[in-house]
């Protein structure tokens, strides 16, 4: 059995979790990666995805809407902007997620448009992989 | 003298205020808790940020690149004051407060030749500000409609306070709103949150890897922690004000309830008067038989 570390996961509204886990699946800005116990110390950026944690209880999944995570070697913090966990995902919160990402977009500033129309995709992304 | 009529009455009225005053008071008590348990719930993401932030911002300001949101514009003679008060009176000096911090930061600021903008949130600073500095609004955030404060309601005036920047309309800007102490005690408070100013970090040995890149993350959070702090601001601001409110009402509700000893007495005393004089009356109409 490998080491845990300590998962919190707050947004900043309340703390969602706050457990030890063995390992952490977080989709970073550049590409998804697993944190685990002895991890170099990191901070990354989120992008809207599914965020996994491992621990003794199970698994729980939370969807993210971007944010960052700060990873050392025996703790990982996500501060996410939002978190669902994914339970209670449905398509009318999925709906609500994209006319913002949508609004946003079609508001930002020319050269800030390409990552705004990116956040669309990813949301658009996230929601074919949960199925609503 | 007022009749005993005219002094019931007044009583009746005095105890009907003071039935608002203690529900309201009530109200205000358990509206505190909620806003109290939502700043502190919302603590943990605010001191994370914070400390991640000062992290990157002290090794970033050194460089000649630093984002604008972190070293500024290079002058600092626009100055535009996010004046955070109430929708609603009757919570005391709560709006006040706020108000007269922002007046003297203003003034000041004039004298020294700077252009002042103000952004109002919350209707009660704009009607306080209005007659003195009416000229110098640049806009208004309404949250009347809104019943809790959500992060989502300072998102709204964090994309409004960094699109101006974007444009360019000031150099500075500083967030006014009451810190919650204690109910009798809220701190006017002025915070200025562009160019960001965090305070130094002790230095964390521990060197990170940034992903995808210092500059980019630092880009990405500067606008999440304007958010951040505006939103703290926020809820600070709703827990003062139910603060301030409770303990106005209670005061209130104390004055009420003196008054109508007072009246009380005052009407015993005119009734005993009034029968005094009649039995005189009688008295002294059956001694002339």
């Amino acid at each position: 059995m490998a080491g845990t570390l300590q998962f919190d996961l707050v947004s900043p509204e309340r703390r969602l979790a706050s457990v030890q886990a063995t390992e952490v699946q977080i989709p970073g800005a550049d590409g998804d990666m697993t944190a685990m116990e002895g991890h170099a110390p990191t901070i990354t950026t989120l992008r809207p995805g599914i965020l996994r944690a491992v621990s003794a209880a199970g698994v729980q999944s939370y969807a993210v809407t971007g944010g960052f995570a700060e990873i050392t070697a025996t703790s990982i913090s996500v501060l996410a902007e939002r978190a669902i966990p994914v339970e209670e995902l449905t398509g009318t919160v999925f709906d609500e997620l994209l006319a913002e990402a949508r609004s946003l977009s079609a508001a930002a500033l020319p050269e800030d448009k390409d990552g705004a129309e990116k956040m669309v995709n990813e949301i658009l992304a996230m929601r074919g992989a949960t199925g609503h | 003298m007022p009749s005993l009529k005219d002094l019931k009455n007044r009583i009746g009225s005095v105890k009907n205020t003071r039935k608002i005053t203690k529900a309201m008071q009530m109200v205000a008590a358990a509206k505190l808790r909620r806003a109290q348990d939502a700043a502190e719930a919302a603590r943990p993401y605010a001191e994370r940020m914070t400390s991640v932030m000062s992290g990157l911002s002290s090794a970033a300001s050194g460089s000649a690149e630093a984002p604008r949101l972190l070293a500024g514009t290079g002058s600092d003679k626009v100055h535009l004051l996010v004046v955070m008060t109430a929708e609603r009176g009757l919570c005391g000096g709560f709006n006040s407060t706020i108000v007269r911090l922002a007046r003297v930061h203003a003034n000041r600021l004039i004298a020294e030749g700077k252009t002042v903008k103000i952004l109002t949130v919350g209707k009660k600073g704009r009607e306080q500000l209005k007659r003195d500095f009416g000229s110098y609004f640049v806009g208004h955030v309404d949250f009347s409609e809104v019943k809790r404060m959500g992060y989502a309601q300072a998102q709204t005036v964090a994309r409004d306070v960094l699109s101006r920047f974007d444009e360019g309309e000031f150099d500075v800007a500083t967030l006014f709103f009451n810190r919650f102490q204690s109910v009798i005690s809220q701190i006017p408070t002025a915070q200025q949150v562009i160019p960001a100013k965090f305070d130094e970090a002790p230095q964390v040995s521990a060197l990170y890897d940034y992903e995808p890149s210092e500059e980019g993350i630092l880009a990405d959070l500067l606008p999440r922690a304007v958010a951040t702090q505006v939103f703290t601001a926020l809820l600070e601001n709703a827990a003062s004000e139910q603060g301030a409110r409770m303990s106005a009402m209670d005061n209130a509700t104390r004055n009420a309830g003196d008054m109508i000893n007072r009246l009380t007495i005052q009407y015993n005393r005119s009734r005993q008067a009034a029968i005094t004089k009649e039995l005189i009356e009688i008295i002294s109409g059956a001694e002339a038989l």
